[in-house]
């Protein structure tokens, strides 16, 4: 077996061992309500988490998606209720702004040859700014097309629904993977993380492969802030604070190398469940408290990374052992 | 020897620091104006010190770790631990001292797990603290259940908004704090070699140097001085709050790191410009808040000035402006010999 | 075809650096089907010339021809449509994804806009057949030996571009089954009429597989001749534009009386890496050891020194047993290390030349005896002269050094600690001819100050001509240990030779 998938297994066996002993404890858990209820509310991490599998496989980080979303509430929310635009043009608008945001970062990341993290950081402190100085209250959201979408579900048996920001996030999931694991910007992707100067020397684009995954990654998260505004009606330029720090657990969770170059875009969705599946026990718990989530997930994250650390430390090739200084 | 002096002074960050208090001053007319009011100073000047202190302090510690080529990202966490830690201690009942003590214990506790996972277990800095940093506000929550615990306790309170020879008490610990720190790592060997490991550590450790001590040591230093910021912070608003404590001050503490010349891949620091770049972040939100811009529009000021440092110091620059200055600083070394 | 013949050509090449001129007016000219080995010291102008042909560099004078039309070449990948490919030293693949997509990345075959995994995996197998590898194309190219990423490297390069492949020290990390193996795979390109530059520092290997030689120095072209015309002395005449100091030292060391016991390693091992061996080392000795990459003389100068502890056996340093459980505890009891791979390992090339120098020492001494920068400079100074460093300053950073320079550099490091026993791991690997001299007349030296060595070299003759003794490894054992009458390079062959049932590549 692929040591790359050792991880990926592990994400598995403990998300099924997780949710077993969950409904165990809580019958309740095993109905199509809860797992409904899981995707919907879900959804804009999930898809944030997609465009972070494509930047961490490529051997980078990005802060900034959290802001990103806000910002597109925000953006989404003037364009709407102020304007008067039409959602879906607001939306149109809204993905290209954020096409152009990711665009650039990718381009300062490649041109100035500096880590992704610091150029991200900046973009964060950007798109949080730009939301701020746009508007620092909640705007509202009363469309008769968000209604619509809201209305949007598939009923399944025993009371569940699958809402449209759900299934939007599972397409962007089957679409992400196919990217990742069947085309050629997915393999580009891939060399990226491996090794830059091999990748560049083998006649892989790099710059065009840099601002494409910087793209896609803010595109994918205005996507999510897109999802987010429908799920809140309103934007907030302080939405979704902290939620690059989630959306990088959920990828690690889901077995991709926080280095770069090995893991799955379907690891990344089972990443988000289990983060999904922690704050569904704490609120069925009842006497847990929120902050329990936060040191779950911490303790998850440790213990992926330690896993990875094994895995590819002891079998890697040729490599010496860590020498005891 | 006093030319050398003066060479140094001409360095570009404190020639920026300069550069921001003059615009501060232009924008803001009595932005220079110190008062004697109290026994202590008062004046923006003097709020630039004060409010600038923990990013300061941060960066202190920061400024080690980024030159063994690794980063802290736990350290605002570490904050609100300590924070809450402090806090919750006092208001148990425990005299102000053990509290203190106690919660700096833990800050060096945060930086030794942070140093173990990177020294000990070899996983990459950036991913070994964000563990901590996605579990630290859940501890600080947990020590706090939840709540802002507030207090009255003097010495705290002391430590967040006292004053020491005029100065702010959170000033005067930023400056022992720079002073004890230079000294250890520049008339010891220990500044040649976290520079040594963070340019080559394989060759560190061949050449007999023991990169695992130092790096757990960079660590627990940093885990010290977040410690010690959280216990500033929350003296100053004389309570611990888990979820706001130090929120994106690692952000802060690595901007001031990196302004400060100290690159992000490792080797050469200077923990004195590191301070001088968390002056300049501070000197520029407060030149925002004097000048009556909204705060939030200090965010996209930072930004700014991350895109400027990395167009500064990107390949790219040097490739187009070469090394000019450094020829100049070469001449007034030789001068001053 | 073309008036000249020639696949590939340079026609009076000139690269100009700042006011430093790389190549001055150089013609090189390749056959189809020729195996064409560039020759030349550090510095000589190879790679620039390589850059310019790959399209890496473009030339300031000059012009570069393709079957005789002169071409403008932006990059790599435009010269590889050109035909042209390259396979570097370092295997520059990617060791995450699989050898198909190793030797497909960007042009895989496509249905409806997806790869075609199967058909990629197929083809690869077909073509991995013909370079004589019988392997999983679906399996992680990093989990194979280095010789197979280099065959797949160049399966790649030739795949890509198949008229000119450029080999640039191809074989620097190989062992000796393994560089036959890639000379097999190189005759049969040859066969097929595929021009072939080899670049290198073994004269052996130009010998065993190269038609004609190019020959560079100080940027010049210096001469192009067939290599049935040249002997191996001609070659290095044209080299160095002069003999070199230590060849014709070939004679044996003279039996000298051995000094006191210094160290001595009983059972001395380490699982999974070296057998236990037995050896004891005198003041005033060099003890060479020979094997091939891979038979674990890197892995027991590691375990001497503590790099890798030993987890069986005693070692006594001047009788008293005692435990060397890493470097520092070998450092503290006098013992230095030069490692092979001197980038990787050797220097820290951000810091400047002096601490560089002293950073062993100051290692020694502690976190809290910290040597002032005037000490500093006093004690680089001393061993920079000593060793001939040529840099224009101590403080200049040392990756600014030529490779012979900064083993110098690294030499005077284990110098200033003032040691008893050096373990110098393929000291000359890869430098200059130069500081190759430099570094013999100091080995020397040093055992006639009455240090013990331990030298690990590729270089037969040159083992032979400092070693007292000549400790053999093959298969992570220590095999033979030779003295007096058995040091030639004959023995040592056969001993390197002998009962190799157990290779594989």
């Amino acid at each position: 077996m692929s040591r790359s998938l050792r991880p990926l297994l592990a994400t598995a066996v403990i998300f099924a061992i997780a949710y077993g002993l969950s409904v165990m404890q809580f019958p309740g858990m095993f109905s199509t309500r809860v797992l409904g209820n899981f995707l919907t509310d879900n959804a804009f991490l999930g898809i944030t988490a997609v465009g972070m599998t494509f930047v961490i496989l490529s051997g980078g980080i990005d802060l900034s998606v959290g802001a990103v979303i806000g910002f597109t509430g925000v953006l989404v929310a003037v364009l709407i209720s102020w304007m008067g635009l039409h959602p879906l043009v607001a939306f149109a608008i809204a993905l290209i702004v954020a096409a152009v945001f990711g665009g650039l970062m990718g381009l300062a990341i490649h041109a100035l040859e500096v880590p992704s993290f610091i150029v991200t950081l900046a973009g964060m402190f950007l798109a949080r700014g730009g939301a701020s100085v746009i508007t620092q209250d909640s705007v509202p959201i009363n469309h008769p097309f968000y209604d619509w979408i809201s209305d949007l579900l598939i009923r399944l048996p025993g009371g569940g629904r699958l809402s449209f920001i759900g299934l939007l996030m599972i397409a962007v999931f089957v679409v992400g993977a196919l990217v990742a694991h069947r085309t050629r910007f997915g393999s580009y992707v891939y060399a990226l993380g491996g090794n830059t100067v091999s990748a560049s020397l083998m006649g892989v684009p790099v710059a065009r492969t840099t601002v494409a995954v910087y793209m896609l990654s803010s595109v994918l998260a205005a996507l999510a802030g897109i999802v987010f505004s429908l799920y809140t009606s309103a934007g907030y330029p302080l939405a979704a604070v902290g939620v690059e720090l989630d959306a990088i657990s959920a990828v690690v969770i889901g077995g991709t190398l926080l280095a770069g170059g090995y893991g799955f875009v379907l690891g990344t969705f089972i990443g988000v469940m289990l983060l999904g599946l922690v704050q569904t026990y704490i609120i069925f718990d009842g006497t847990l408290s929120s902050w329990w989530t936060k040191i779950v997930i911490g303790v998850l994250l440790f213990l992926f990374i330690v896993l990875q650390r094994l895995i590819f430390a002891a079998s890697a090739p040729g490599e010496k052992v860590a020498e005891k200084a | 020897m006093t030319r050398r002096m003066l060479g140094r002074l001409a360095n570009p960050q404190l020639l920026a620091l300069v550069g921001v208090l003059l615009i501060n001053w232009l924008l803001f007319p009595s932005f220079f104006r110190v008062t004697w009011q109290d026994g202590r100073l008062f004046g923006s000047v003097i709020d630039v010190l004060n409010r600038g202190a923990p990013v300061a302090i941060l960066s202190i510690g920061m400024v080690g770790v980024i030159a063994t080529k690794g980063v802290d990202l736990s350290v605002g966490a570490v904050m609100a631990v300590a924070g809450a830690v402090a806090a919750s201690l006092v208001v148990a009942g425990y005299p102000a001292p053990v509290a203190v003590i106690a919660a700096l214990l833990v800050g060096l506790l945060c930086g030794l797990w942070n140093g173990f996972l990177v020294a000990v277990l070899d996983i990459q800095p950036i991913v070994a603290t964000l563990v901590l940093m996605v579990a630290g506000r859940g501890i600080a929550q947990l020590i706090t259940q939840g709540f802002i615990v507030t207090f009255n306790d003097p010495l705290l309170i002391f430590i967040g908004t006292g004053s020491f020879l005029g100065l702010p008490m959170a000033t005067v610990i930023a400056l022992v704090l720079l002073v004890l720190v230079t000294l250890l790592v520049r008339k010891t060997a220990i500044g040649l070699f976290i520079e040594a490991v963070g340019v080559n550590r394989a060759a560190a450790s061949l050449a007999g140097i023991r990169s695992r001590m130092l790096l757990i040591l960079v660590y627990a230093l940093s885990g010290l001085c977040a410690a010690i910021a959280g216990i500033i912070v929350a003296g100053d608003i004389r309570g611990a709050d888990a979820n706001n404590a130090g929120l994106w001050l690692e952000l802060d503490a690595i901007l001031a790191v990196v302004i400060g010349g100290t690159s992000l891949l490792g080797g050469r620091f200077s923990v004195p410009l590191a301070v001088v770049g968390a002056l300049i972040i501070q000197a520029m939100n407060t030149g925002i808040l004097v000048s009556g811009f909204p705060p939030e529009f200090n965010l996209i000021v930072k930004a700014g000035m991350i895109i400027l440092i990395l167009l500064i110091q990107s390949p790219l620059a040097t490739r187009i402006a070469p090394r000019r200055p450094q020829r100049a600083r070469i001449g007034v070394q030789r001068t001053a010999k | 075809m073309s008036e000249t013949g020639y696949v590939l050509e340079a026609r009076g090449v000139v690269k100009v650096f700042g006011n430093h001129v790389a190549l001055d007016k150089v013609n090189f000219g390749l056959m189809p089907g020729e195996v064409h080995a560039l020759l030349g010291e550090n510095g000589a102008g190879k790679s620039t010339l390589i850059k310019v042909l790959t399209g890496a560099y473009q030339p300031d004078g000059g012009e570069v021809l393709v079957e005789s039309q002169p071409v403008t070449l932006n990059n790599p990948q435009h010269a590889q449509t050109y035909g042209i490919g390259t396979v570097y030293q370092e295997v520059n693949l990617l060791p995450n994804r699989s050898v198909a997509e190793n030797l497909y990345l960007g042009h895989q075959p496509t249905r409806y806009g997806f790869v075609d995994r199967r058909r990629m995996e197929r083809d690869a197998r077909t073509v991995l057949a013909r370079y004589g590898l019988d392997l999983d194309p679906g399996s992680e190219l990093g989990t194979h030996s280095v010789a197979v990423q280099q065959i797949v490297a160049i399966a790649r390069a030739v795949e890509l571009s198949g008229k000119v492949l450029i080999l640039d020290e191809p074989t620097a990390s190989l062992d000796r089954n393994e560089v036959e193996r890639l000379f097999d795979v190189v005759r049969s390109l040859k066969a097929q009429g595929l021009a072939v530059v080899f670049i290198t520092h073994f004269l052996d290997q130009v010998f065993a597989i190269a038609d004609r030689v190019t020959v560079l120095r100080n940027g010049r072209l210096i001469e192009t001749r067939a290599l049935t015309d040249v002997t191996r002395t001609d070659v290095v005449r044209l080299m160095l534009g002069k003999d070199i100091s230590f060849s014709g030292a070939t004679a044996l060391e003279e039996a000298r009386p051995a000094g006191e016991v210094l160290l001595d390693f009983r059972n001395y091992g380490r699982k999974r890496s070296v057998h236990p061996f037995n050896l004891t080392i005198h003041k005033g000795e060099v003890i060479g050891v020979a094997g091939l990459l891979g038979s674990g003389r890197t892995e027991m100068a590691r375990i001497m020194f503590g790099a890798d502890p030993a987890d069986e056996g005693e070692v006594r340093v001047a009788g008293q047993k005692t435990a060397i459980d890493n470097p520092t505890d070998a450092i503290s009891r006098g013992f230095g290390f030069c490692p092979e791979d001197r980038k990787a390992e050797g220097i820290f090339g951000e810091l400047s030349v002096r601490e560089n120098i002293v950073i062993a020492l100051q290692g020694k001494l502690g976190w809290f005896s910290a040597l002032n920068r005037d000490e500093q400079m006093e004690i680089a100074g001393r061993f920079g002269e000593a060793m001939d460093i040529r840099a224009a300053s101590l403080d200049m950073p040392v990756k600014l050094l030529s490779g012979g320079n900064q083993q110098k550099v690294i030499l005077s490091r284990w110098l200033a600690t003032d040691p008893a026993f050096l373990i110098l791991d393929e000291p000359t690997r890869g430098i200059d001819v130069g500081a190759h001299a430099e570094i013999v007349r100091t080995i020397n030296r040093l055992r006639d100050e009455g240090l013990a060595l331990v030298v690990i070299s590729s270089e037969l003759d040159e083992v032979v001509a400092y070693s007292s003794r000549i400790v053999v490894m093959r298969d992570r054992e220590m095999v033979a240990e030779l003295h007096g009458e058995n040091i030639n390079p004959g023995v040592i062959v056969q001993a390197i030779a002998s009962n190799q049932t157990g290779a594989s590549a």
